[in-house]
């Protein structure tokens, strides 16, 4: 692994922002502070006061949280899956992303079921979920594996990158306690390699079941129930396939913006914004592919009921949002992505911060229009999210980049020991085919 | 065992909602507003909604009471993660307050709309709470409840029955709405009896459910003559 020094003074552009802390960080992190902790407030308004301060009411019992809830968990989708897969089939490209992918995944699968606890009545006896479980329930099912995902992927990202502690630890002696704690001792030696190497693979394999599970499981809380347009087949890998769609969107904007923010462009190259890129346009397709099967499918199947929803989102009150999905959706990236010309860093960030808009408005457009025309037509009902609703996405959304933020204070946002090994990798073979 | 039903006579129906008030009356259901009812917090554990049908000068209205359905395979008690609510032997859909977490997959679930959530710690005007029925369990903010066909009377009844060691005998016992109906619309009673009145008249020819395609299996029958063109 070579000497820590060196290792350091090489890659000092990883480093750097484990060390400064200039006015732009304190600009960034201060208003999101602010906005996050306006959150806390939001929550305990509504804490005091019920649930009547949000939008909801008879029959829209379930809104903005459950939005978000499903969009954060899609969001937390592709990085660990994706960084499983790459390294799985051994993509060399994949090492300067993975890093930030796991981390985007991590914070994702925090912010998501978070959500759940903000739309429980009683939020104080969540864990009665854990402690009366009732495993007929498909929430049941998904806290089973939202948690079984959450664990893994937290140990997925601490076990690949236990060299790296180990490297801060040898660099940073006033950290020294909280890395030291966190190395596991781990020196480099052949038995410690050959253990993560054995550990890293197990956890490739283990988490891509676990992954599609989730967001299947996600998709089952409104496919096993019986309302109009969500009882339906399709859901399970609509979901997986909407999910990844927008993990990637965020990965890619992540990316974008750490290689700006810290100078990383030694290591994030257009190459990696290319691949992504086409990753994105085969999920774009993918999304078109399973949007059209599903609306085609209603409509010409022409169930009373299913088409009463299915209208209110072609040509209703819900008409705007769906054509504004399809734009953010397809029609926005699909031609940039294709292009190789526009499949550029720039395009790659415009294309990501569409679908992930795109991408929320899909998840509105599940849940609230289907609640708003319940089978029996004599109750009818309109939404329109209150203060508290946009004040707990907004303060999620800033917990979200803060904890992204902070996580690159104190960790390396590139994993620095596996470029190492490309790096040395790279050399061989050069020297070998000279 | 008994097995709970409920008939309503849409034909005898006048829509003069006494059922509502009476059912409002007996289980303590709390008022919203008028504010808070556009925003769907009212609650109505015994529902009368009206339906016009047609338009000038061929039009008819329609009123139809809907309570709780009881379902004998109800779509609302699988999806509840805490097991808060349950059909009991004798084929009541019941909520269990204190267990409830306030998930709202029960109200998401039910295909007849009839679970009502509890937006805010409930009110009542100041007047109206000398007259709260002692028997039944005050809900707070947070939870869902419903109809459970006035469970207080059955279980009341069950009592006085055991004490005599006999069944419960038809008539008596009824839910508040039952027993305030003034064209007397709608019967309570056994349907496992089959010589109660619920259960002739279940079988009669004028009789349907609600949603009687989606395999629910509800408790609640109508009567009406002719076709059922709508719900």
């Amino acid at each position: 692994m070579g000497d820590s020094e060196t290792i350091a003074q090489r890659h000092r552009q990883i480093f750097a922002p484990l060390t400064q802390m200039r006015w732009p960080f304190w600009a960034t992190v201060i208003p999101l502070a602010i906005l996050f902790s306006w959150s806390f407030f939001a929550f305990g308004w509504q804490y005091v006061w019920g649930l009547g301060v949000t939008g909801m009411g008879h029959p829209m019992s379930w809104a903005f949280y459950l939005v978000n809830f499903v969009f954060f968990i899609g969001i937390s989708h592709a990085g660990t899956l994706i960084s499983a897969i790459l390294r799985i089939t051994n993509a060399g490209w994949r090492t300067p992303i993975t890093r930030a992918a796991e981390v985007v995944t991590v914070f994702a699968l925090a912010a998501g079921p978070t959500n759940i606890l903000f739309d429980l009545g009683r939020s104080i006896k969540f864990h009665w979920v854990a402690i009366h479980a009732q495993f007929r329930s498909p929430l049941l099912w998904d806290f089973t594996c939202i948690m079984t995902y959450f664990v893994t992927c937290v140990v997925f990202l601490y076990v690949l990158m236990i060299p790296d502690i180990a490297l801060l630890r040898d660099h940073f002696p006033r950290r020294k306690w909280v890395y030291q704690l966190l190395s596991l001792e781990w020196r480099g030696t052949e038995r410690q390699e050959r253990i993560l190497k054995k550990a890293s693979t197990f956890l490739c394999i283990a988490v891509i079941p676990i992954a599609v599970s989730v967001h299947t499981v996600v998709s089952w809380v409104f496919g096993m129930q019986t309302q109009p347009m969500w009882h339906s087949t399709i859901f399970g890998p609509y979901f997986v396939a909407g999910a990844i769609y927008s993990g990637i969107a965020a990965i890619i904007l992540v990316a974008a913006i750490l290689r700006r923010v810290y100078h990383l462009e030694d290591y994030l190259h257009p190459i990696h914004f290319n691949n992504l890129g086409l990753l994105l346009l085969t999920m774009s397709l993918l999304w078109f592919y399973f949007t059209l099967a599903e609306y085609l499918t209603t409509f010409y199947g022409g169930g009373v009921d299913e088409l009463a929803v299915f209208w209110s989102k072609m040509a209703g009150k819900y008409s705007p949002l769906f054509w504004l999905m399809v734009l953010f959706c397809f029609i926005i990236p699909f031609p940039i992505l294709a292009l190789k010309r526009t499949r550029t860093i720039l395009g790659t960030s415009i294309t990501s911060i569409s679908v992930l808009i795109g991408m929320w408005l899909e998840r509105y457009l599940i849940i609230i229009p289907t609640l708003s025309e319940p089978r029996l037509p004599y109750v009818r009902g309109a939404y329109m999210p209150s203060w508290v609703e946009w004040s707990m996405m907004a303060g999620l959304c800033a917990g979200f980049t803060l904890a992204i933020i902070l996580f690159s204070k104190f960790f390396p946002v590139i994993s620095i020991w596996e470029t190492e090994k490309e790096e040395k990798k790279r050399e061989i073979f050069q020297s070998e085919s000279i | 065992m008994y097995r709970w039903g409920m008939v309503i006579d849409l034909d005898k129906c006048t829509g003069c909602q006494a059922c509502v008030i009476a059912c409002r009356q007996e289980n303590n259901v709390s008022f919203a507003g008028e504010k808070e009812s556009k925003l769907g917090r009212a609650k109505f554990w015994m529902n009368l909604v009206s339906e016009v049908k047609g338009n000038y000068p061929d039009v008819e209205m329609r009123f139809i009471p809907i309570p709780c359905m009881h379902c004998d395979r109800p779509p609302c008690t699988i999806v509840c993660p805490v097991a808060a609510t349950y059909k009991n032997p004798e084929g009541i859909v019941a909520q269990v307050y204190p267990r409830c977490i306030g998930v709202r997959m029960c109200i998401s679930n039910c295909p007849y709309s009839v679970r009502y959530f509890n937006w805010y710690e409930p009110t009542w005007p100041e007047e109206y709470k000398k007259g709260f029925n002692p028997d039944v369990y005050q809900r707070r903010k947070g939870i869902t409840e419903k109809c459970n066909f006035c469970i207080q009377r059955i279980r009341k009844a069950k009592e006085k029955a055991k004490r005599e060691k006999r069944r419960i005998r038809e008539g008596e016992v009824i839910p508040a709405c039952v027993e305030t109906c003034p064209s007397e619309a709608i019967y309570f009673g056994d349907l496992n009896d089959s010589k109660s009145q619920v259960s002739k008249l279940s079988k009669s020819r004028r009789a349907f459910r609600l949603l009687e395609e989606m395999g629910t299996e509800p408790k609640v029958y109508y009567l009406k003559e002719g076709e059922w063109n709508g719900g």
